[in-house]
């Protein structure tokens, strides 16, 4: 064998040595985005989370104006620190629509009342099946919904203060 | 004194808060009682990736999610949906990232170009040395 091939699987080893350093230094984002963006909603048709509020269905999202729509749990813990953003958009005037993942009326009234409530409509979705359907990938997701229900935008985590802006300004862009 | 205390309350403590007030779906660890059927949706559910501990498959995971998704597998198995066809229809939602099945797209050809490239590099490297040693 000439010099030149030995080097060969010194390279392959030096080569997938800078590969595994690569991902240490700059690892893989873990987020799964929605493909569903910029698409409709997919149809569905949630029960009442609550006595006190409608359920949720895919056409209460096409009212012709845009709307947030919330993927929360009450025992999901960074939804409890979302909950304040979400009642300072309340308060600025963003519709928001929510569906609560395997949770309990009980749970979710004992969550409301402590953290507020910025909510119009609530859908329990006890099996995940709406969120699944969503192309939702956990709790909280937050999703810009324009007037006609095509998903414009996917927020994965909680929001923070520092989305205001944005989602406002993504809302206005959805009008 | 108390650190040691509030560290072990940490650790206990998350376990508790990541899960949610409900059950497991029905569906999400009980076998379809139609043996074919479950044999088909036990085979897809180890081809999709779960959402929550990602390198998991559905079936091995214990995440509430990847129960829910088993659920959502074996009822449309039930109702006499393909397994193909639950595949495409959440590959539609997260991309082709959730099924373990590689696809034909071009990203993937590589992976099923290198078995090949490896056999054929294997047949030159054997029939250097045979001609090698015979000519000696």
């Amino acid at each position: 064998m000439s010099r030149g091939l030995r080097l060969i699987p010194i390279i392959l080893l030096l080569w997938l040595v800078a590969g595994f350093a690569w991902r240490i230094v700059r690892p893989p984002d873990p987020a799964v985005p929605s493909q569903l963006i910029s698409r409709p909603l997919p149809q569905f048709a949630l029960p009442a989370a609550l006595p006190s509020k409608p359920g949720l269905k895919a056409a209460d999202l096409a009212t012709g104006e845009p709307r947030l729509l919330n993927v929360f749990a009450s025992w999901c813990v960074p939804c409890a620190d979302e909950a304040e953003v979400l009642s300072e958009l309340h308060r600025r005037g963003v519709k928001i629509d929510a569906i609560a993942i395997r949770d309990t009326p009980m749970a979710i009234s004992a969550f409301l009342a402590r953290h507020g409530d910025p909510y119009d409509r609530i859908g329990a979705d006890e099996r995940s099946s709406v969120q699944i359907s969503l192309g939702s990938s956990g709790v909280p997701e937050t999703f810009v919904v324009d007037g006609r229900g095509v998903m414009r935008h996917q927020y994965l985590g909680p929001l923070t203060k520092a989305n205001i802006p944005a989602v406002l300004q993504q809302l206005d862009e959805a009008r | 004194m108390k650190r040691p205390f509030f560290i072990a309350l940490a650790i206990i403590s998350q376990p508790l808060l990541a899960d949610s007030n409900l059950p497991a779906a029905y569906w999400a660890n009980r076998q379809l009682p139609n043996a074919a059927q479950e044999a088909k949706a036990r085979a897809l559910m180890e081809e999709l990736r779960c959402l929550v501990c990602q390198g998991q498959s559905i079936a091995d995971s214990d995440a509430e999610l990847a129960g829910d998704m088993r659920d959502l597998v074996r009822r449309r198995i039930a109702a006499g949906e393909r397994p193909s066809a639950i595949r495409a229809w959440l590959i539609q939602r997260y991309g082709t990232w959730v099924s373990y099945k590689p696809t034909t797209e071009a990203a993937a050809w590589p992976l099923w170009l290198a078995p090949l490239a490896l056999i054929l590099v294997g047949i030159w490297m054997i029939r250097s040395r045979i001609r090698l040693k015979a000519r000696r």
